[in-house]
């Protein structure tokens, strides 16, 4: 594939795809199409699937109908496409989930080695450059426990960036922080997107979907009701639902 | 005179008692650690059959005396026409015992560990694998040192049982002399002592891992 046909196309390409827990129809015939560069927010009432959605692009759930292609990998449940997608795809938790048994550095350099076996020292230098880029260099040390929230999401992001992903997943990154930390994850996120990353985000922030996103996807039990460019949505949200939303949520 | 005196070849006797107290217990230690880690590692895997297997293992071993696993070792080894030295067969006993109640504590520190690590190591890439033994295991084993250490002094105490099926452990070497001498008191106290004396420094061991723990 030459890069400009890799360019064109899309790095989600979701079709009718739906997902059950049990009998819990948890997404309902899901169309999605996320271009290379692309910034895109999902939002949506708790409960909506968006979580979910956000879970089946690196297949930490499976959907049971339809098509969902990824970074060029048709997922079909088989073991081999799971393993490419989840290599080029970087996600950032709510909780972070940073190993606690591993310091700062130690945390950026694990996947490295083991997926990409790329040698320590390499990965190191990597890891560094990363740990600069979200601006915690001086972290590198120490343990996660040791970090404030803000700084613990910073490293999660460092850590994915360092597997230079093909796209990032956000799964509401600011929803555990103190207000104070906030800020300083979501203005490394913007400096992420300014720089032309692909992101797919999972959050409330609305200012940060009008700085930044390119579009916004609007679910609500289970469905994408809208997806519209944040200018739009945010002056003239054409579903009911998601103007109580709006309503509720910038208020 | 009827009885013997109370003497330092005595003492010597049960202190060789108390070395295959000490063997039986390493013996069992070393053998249900290995078939422990099999059966945890069984239990948490995604094969349904090697879950069930092992679930049903520790039910089974777990419901049952040690005692009566001692008897069926014991006396089912001659039974079924195998000719082993009964220490062997009750090596095994003791290990088959351990493993379950080890492979049981493992499990549940590997099960304690939050799903959001394996999730982490996932959504990296990491293979299960690589997962179990980077992410999960390191951390399942800081949850799992108390009670494994526990359960060590537990098994090194229960191997008092062996003396029933007549090995020469610390207890049975302790009847013996106290049979000699007629003086249950003074040699029950010495053999209580040379328990302590062993199972002891592991409780300090074990207090110490857990001050640790709660620190970090």
């Amino acid at each position: 594939m030459t890069s400009s046909q890799q360019e064109a196309t899309p790095i989600i390409r979701a079709n009718k795809m739906n997902k059950f827990f049990g009998v819990f129809h948890a997404l309902k015939d899901i169309d999605l199409t996320v271009a290379r560069g692309e910034t895109v927010v999902l939002c949506g009432p708790s409960g909506s699937g968006k979580s979910t959605l956000i879970r089946c692009l690196n297949a930490l759930e499976n959907h049971q109908k339809g098509e969902l292609e990824v970074a060029g990998v048709q997922l079909t449940g088989k073991r081999r496409e799971i393993d490419m997608v989840r290599r080029k795809t970087g996600m950032v938790f709510q909780s972070f989930n940073l190993f606690p048994h591993m310091t700062v550095l130690e945390n950026c350099m694990i996947a490295q080695m083991r997926v990409k076996k790329t040698s320590k020292e390499d990965a190191r230098k990597v890891a560094e450059r990363f740990l600069a880029r979200v601006h915690i260099p001086e972290q590198a040390g120490k343990y996660p426990a040791q970090l404030s929230g803000g700084q613990q999401q910073r490293v999660a992001i460092a850590r994915a960036l360092c597997m230079s992903p093909e796209v990032m997943l956000f799964d509401e990154p600011t929803s555990a922080l103190d207000p104070e930390m906030v800020r300083e994850v979501l203005e490394t996120m913007v400096e992420l997107a300014r720089e032309g990353s692909t992101m797919i985000c999972v959050t409330h922030e609305m200012n940060f979907a009008r700085k930044v996103a390119n579009k916004v996807v609007f679910m609500d039990q289970g469905s994408i009701l809208e997806i519209a460019k944040p200018d739009d949505f945010f002056t003239n949200p054409q579903h009911e639902r998601a103007k109580e939303f709006l309503a509720q949520i910038l208020h | 005179m009827m009885f013997q005196d109370f003497t330092m070849a005595h003492v010597y006797y049960m202190l060789n008692g108390l070395l295959w107290t000490i063997g039986l217990a390493l013996i069992a230690l070393t053998g249900g650690s290995i078939a422990g880690s099999v059966l945890a590692l069984m239990a948490v895997s995604r094969n349904k059959l090697a879950r069930r297997i092992a679930k049903l293992y520790i039910f089974v071993v777990q419901g049952t005396p040690l005692l009566v696993t001692l008897f069926i070792a014991y006396f089912g080894a001659n039974y079924v026409g195998v000719d082993v030295p009964p220490l062997v067969a009750i090596s095994i006993a003791f290990s088959f015992y351990a493993a379950a109640f080890l492979g049981e504590i493992w499990r549940g520190s590997i099960n304690s560990v939050p799903m959001g690590q394996s999730e982490g190591s996932h959504a990296l890439g990491l293979s299960r694998v690589d997962s179990m033994r980077f992410i999960i295991i390191p951390q399942a084993v800081k949850i799992a040192t108390p009670p494994t250490v526990g359960f060590f002094v537990m098994l090194i105490k229960n191997t008092s049982l062996a003396s029933v099926v007549s090995i020469t452990e610390l207890t049975r070497t302790s009847q013996i002399v106290s049979n000699a001498t007629f003086k249950p008191l003074q040699v029950y106290l010495l053999a209580a002592l040379f328990y302590f004396l062993v199972c002891f420094p592991l409780t300090i061991v074990s207090r110490r891992l857990e001050k640790r723990l709660h620190k970090s």
